[in-house]
């Protein structure tokens, strides 16, 4: 049937040729102005814009408000929304299965600084590839506001009950305990938090990012300092974070003495401008100081605080053959009737 | 006494042991190839290697012969006992009585050389002077601190080469041939040549030391057969880890815990030496995890990601794997679980044996769940199911629980040699992108075939309708979130559907009946090996024949009902409190049937023996 050629409007594409509407996810149920749904439509944006094939992507996820979110983010990838505080061992294993996939988990602050801070610090210390995202309101929403282990002394609920237990600082353990890129953003802050996954979605070893998120339904009010105001009013930036992904050219000069130039695992380039005297993102040290300085100050610091580019991944030091454990043949996993027979003898 | 042990039955009955009256000596008739020696030591005292030369080379000289450690949940210093049984009618349940003892130890050495029968025999520290409290037993009294200190000049290594002495004097005793322990024991020390000639000089200065000094005088000898031609010597966790390599693990995650440790200990040793590919890669994956949560967390996400994924653990892992066994059962998951049973709760004893998981592991989790168990009964259904474990979990995408214990998984057993697979791996419903593009998409809940397995898709498969939303709540047949209560209902219907497709796939039951007996012996794993040997005492002392199904897996296949309902009265006999098993049954037996269960329970720690259940069938059948 001939037909007649028609002026279709050519939707912007990526790198893959796929519009942005492919890594769209389902309707968010969250809250009207919740920040999670900020945070899930920069994951889009990442993801997208990095040219990422939504089928090479798996998302995990804990329980609670954060953890339901990758239901509203790339519905072509694969998603496991696990038990509360485990999805590190379930993002462990699916990795192990098959490390060829990028992974991105997403928890609260209840589901990994309370019931699951056994396995984040472990999963911290094994660098696993994986993009770990804190959205971190203080609070429980599913079960209508308590407080949780990220907030901060003196903040107070709406029912007037103040907060008197410090806060676990969830950047600074992941420093700590051997996290190869951390670093602390807000949800309302897109260019930020656009830049902070891309670069994240190019490093190979565990990304910890704590993404401050207001929950307006509990905690968005005066005496919270988790609110959108607290922050705004308290944001400070450690660095200007630029990214330039490894597709595109490196058109944009910097000055050395004023930024660190990171080179991704991929090529890309982390381009991280110091806003502070004393940053340096490749020194532990200077970055645990700097978030306790700040933290006597009052400060929210914010910003790519530690990279490391060349500790290896968990899988790496696992020495995995290439291809994927999940779909390796039967001839490569088990061993012949040789075998077998060779160690009856042994054992006669 | 130290290992002494009762049997409780429904009746409550009780069969107790006092010190023997002193009575004249034991008559003279050789008792050949068939009685038990115990070894008393000291935990970390290295007998261990002793033990398991005496042991090998009773199995070299062709005898049936099983072997039973008795530790301590301790690094060192505490008792111990290591009892080994020679059977010329292949019996390898623990024997009840011992009949020589090697007393090692002077804390337990009284009361060792107490529990033993009129007639038995003992070898002990000549200072220690046990002959004082027993006259009915042939003792043999030896100074082995002196012969080992001529042995072994190096101060320090005496405690270990002390324990040599005492094969030397026994395989003198029993007329162990000194070939077979000299091979014996330059296997065990293979690597080091001088270790095994120090120990073998202690051997043999404990062989010409009673060769000087003593008479035999107790009747216990052993005698050359061929029952162990061809046979080989594992125990249930090794065979388990063999099982799960044959089967292409490639994702094992654990917590060390006793008695299951050692199932993960070997497959590594088995891994690194058979699955590292020429360029020096791993075709596998090991993670010691931060608990036993962490561990099965680790397992369904490999799982769900499509590798064929484990993990061991004990009881109280069990415990903490809760939660997710039943997201596992839920959000229909693959992963293998090893439970190797020990003493509870909590920490019970740690290292003594017990089948007192069963009902947990059943219906393991919140809600309305159940699992599918696989219950080996000897190292070579240890390495069969670990195998059929994973095709099960793949083909029915569920967990699926293997059920050992302690007496099976860290005791040395015989067993024909294990077969090579003969079926290629079965990895279940697994839907690829040409699949996909020729189906036109899938629906994840979805029972197509009738059989309610639905058909899934792993993550990384490129094509835009792969993907598919993994959750513990509420899912429709398409994996969307939903809250209607049909929806929830259809699933949850479906998943027992789907558990009745796992009953007729599991490992039927080992039957043994001749059709006339009105009475039926049930049992499951370890206490095979007393129910086989009681069946034959009964049948000998009391000309009393029964029929007999061992259980091998849950949920029960249609033969364990057919067997109750062609019985008048059937016996559960497990290694627990509660009737676990009985329990189990009675839940899915119809009434009638149900009613027809009677039970008989070992749970002192120590594995079951014959004669316990045979005492306890006898009172109960009112014989």
């Amino acid at each position: 049937m001939a037909t007649t050629p028609t002026a279709t409007p050519n939707p912007k594409i990526n790198r893959l040729g796929l519009p942005i509407l492919e890594y769209r996810g389902g309707k968010t149920t969250l809250c009207a102005g919740c920040g999670h749904n900020a945070i899930s439509e920069r994951i889009i944006d990442a993801f997208y814009e990095m040219g990422v094939q939504p089928e090479r992507v798996m998302k995990l996820s804990g329980i609670g408000c954060s953890s339901k979110s990758p239901a509203y983010f790339m519905s072509r990838a694969h998603s496991f929304n696990s038990v509360h505080g485990r999805m590190p061992a379930v993002a462990t294993g699916a990795l192990l299965a098959n490390k060829t996939m990028n992974a991105i988990g997403v928890s609260g602050d209840g589901d990994t600084a309370s019931i699951g801070m056994g396995q984040f610090i472990h999963l911290m210390r094994r660098n696993l590839p994986l993009i770990y995202i804190i959205e971190d309101n203080g609070v429980y929403g599913l079960t209508k506001g308590q407080f949780s282990a990220t907030a901060d002394i003196g903040s107070k609920l709406k029912t007037g009950v103040i907060n008197d237990l410090p806060a676990i600082d969830t950047c600074t353990l992941a420093i700590q305990l051997g996290a190869t890129f951390v670093g602390r953003s807000f949800s309302g802050d897109k260019k930020q938090l656009l830049a902070m996954l891309k670069a994240a979605i190019a490093h190979k070893g565990t990304v910890m990012l704590d993404v401050i998120s207001p929950c307006v339904t509990f905690n968005d009010h005066e005496g919270s300092t988790k609110s959108y105001k607290y922050m705004q009013e308290h944001e400070e930036a450690i660095s200007e974070v630029g990214f330039v992904p490894h597709f595109e050219d490196i058109a944009v000069d910097y000055d050395p003495g004023s930024t660190y130039d990171v080179r991704m695992h991929d090529g890309s380039h982390l381009r991280l401008r110091k806003l502070h005297e004393d940053y340096n993102p490749t020194s532990r040290v200077t970055a645990v100081k700097a978030l306790m300085e700040a933290h006597e100050k009052g400060e929210i610091l914010t910003g790519v605080f530690y990279v490391d580019t060349a500790k290896p991944s968990f899988t790496d030091m696992l020495n995995l053959v290439d291809e994927p454990l999940a779909t390796l043949p039967q001839e490569r996993t088990r061993p012949s009737k040789q075998v077998l027979d060779e160690i009856m003898t042994r054992l006669q | 006494m130290a290992t002494g042990d009762v049997a409780l039955g429904n009746s409550g009955a009780s069969a107790t042991q006092t010190a023997p009256e002193p009575t004249s000596k034991a008559s003279q008739k050789p008792v050949v190839n068939d009685f038990s020696i115990q070894v008393a030591t000291v935990n970390g005292s290295g007998s261990q290697s002793a033990n398991s030369v005496l042991l090998r080379s009773i199995f070299a000289m062709g005898i049936p012969v099983s072997g039973k450690n008795l530790f301590p949940s301790n690094i060192a210093g505490l008792p111990t006992w290591y009892t080994i049984r020679a059977s010329k009618h292949g019996y390898v349940a623990r024997k009840k009585e011992i009949d020589f003892l090697i007393a090692m130890n002077a804390e337990t050495a009284r009361e060792d050389i107490l529990s033993l029968p009129t007639g038995g025999a003992a070898i002990y520290e000549e200072s220690q002077n046990l002959k004082q409290y027993r006259d009915d037993v042939t003792c043999y009294p030896v100074p082995f601190d002196k012969i080992t200190a001529a042995v072994c000049p190096e101060a320090k290594l005496r405690k270990l080469v002390k324990n040599m002495i005492y094969v030397g004097v026994i395989a003198k005793l029993i007329s162990l041939d000194m070939k077979v322990v000299e091979t014996a024991l330059r296997r065990q020390f293979a690597k080091k040549q001088k270790a095994a000639d120090l120990n073998w000089g202690a051997v043999e200065a404990g062989f010409n030391y009673a060769t000087e000094h003593f008479t035999k005088q107790d009747p216990f000898v052993l005698e050359r057969m061929h029952a162990t031609d061809g046979k080989i010597i594992i125990d249930g966790n090794a065979a388990a880890a063999l099982g799960a390599m044959f089967a292409g693990v490639t994702v094992v995650t654990w917590y060390p815990i006793t008695p299951s440790s050692s199932v993960v200990e070997q497959l590594i040793d088995y891994l690194k030496k058979y699955r590292v590919e020429p360029d020096g890669k791993a075709s596998f994956a090991v993670v010691q995890a931060e608990d036993e949560l962490a561990a099965v967390g680790m397992v369904l996400g490999a799982g769900w990601a499509g590798a064929r994924s484990m993990t061991a653990t004990s009881g109280p892992g069990i415990s903490l794997m809760a939660e997710f066994a039943g997201l596992g059962y839920f959000a229909e998951l693959p992963g293998v679980i090893f439970d190797i049973q020990r003493v509870g709760p909590s920490t019970g004893l740690p290292t003594r044996t017990a089948q007192a998981d069963l009902l947990t592991i059943a219906y393991l989790s919140h809600g309305d769940t159940k699992h599918v168990m696989l219950l080996p009964g000897n190292v070579k259904e240890c390495y069969e199911f670990a195998q059929a474990a994973f095709d099960l979990t793949e083909r029915l995408q569920t967990p699926v629980f293997v059920v050992s214990d302690l007496d099976l998984g860290m005791n040395n057993w015989m067993s024909e040699p294990f077969q090579y697979p003969e079926k290629p791996l079965d990895r279940g419903k697994v839907l690829t992108a040409e699949d996909l593009t020729r189906l036109g998409g899938f629906a994840r809940y979805k029972d197509v075939d009738g059989d309610a397995i639905p058909y899934r898709t792993l993550p990384g498969t490129e094509h835009p309708q792969a993907a598919y939303f993994t959750r513990g709540s509420g899912h429709n047949e398409k994996a969307l979130y939903t809250e209607r209560p049909d929806d929830y209902q259809n699933l949850m219907e479906r998943l027992a559907r789907k558990f009745e497709t796992a009953r007729t796939l599991v490992p039927h039951p080992v039957i043994v009946q001749d059709g006339k007996s009105k009475v039926g012996l049930i049992a499951f794993g370890t206490s095979d090996f007393a129910v086989t040997e009681s069946r034959d005492q009964l049948k000998k002392e009391y000309g009393v024949e029964t029929d007999y199904l061992r259980v091998r897996a849950f949920p029960f296949t249609k033969e364990v009902h057919d067997f109750v309902a062609s019985h008048e009265r059937v016996y559960v006999i497990e290694q627990n409190r509660d009737a676990q098993l009985q329990s189990l049954l009675k839940l899915d037996l119809p009434v009638e049937d149900a009613v027809k269960l009677r039970s008989v329970r070992h749970f002192n720690g120590l594995p079951m023996d014959a004669r316990s259940v045979t005492d306890e069938l006898v009172l109960q059948e009112g014989i």
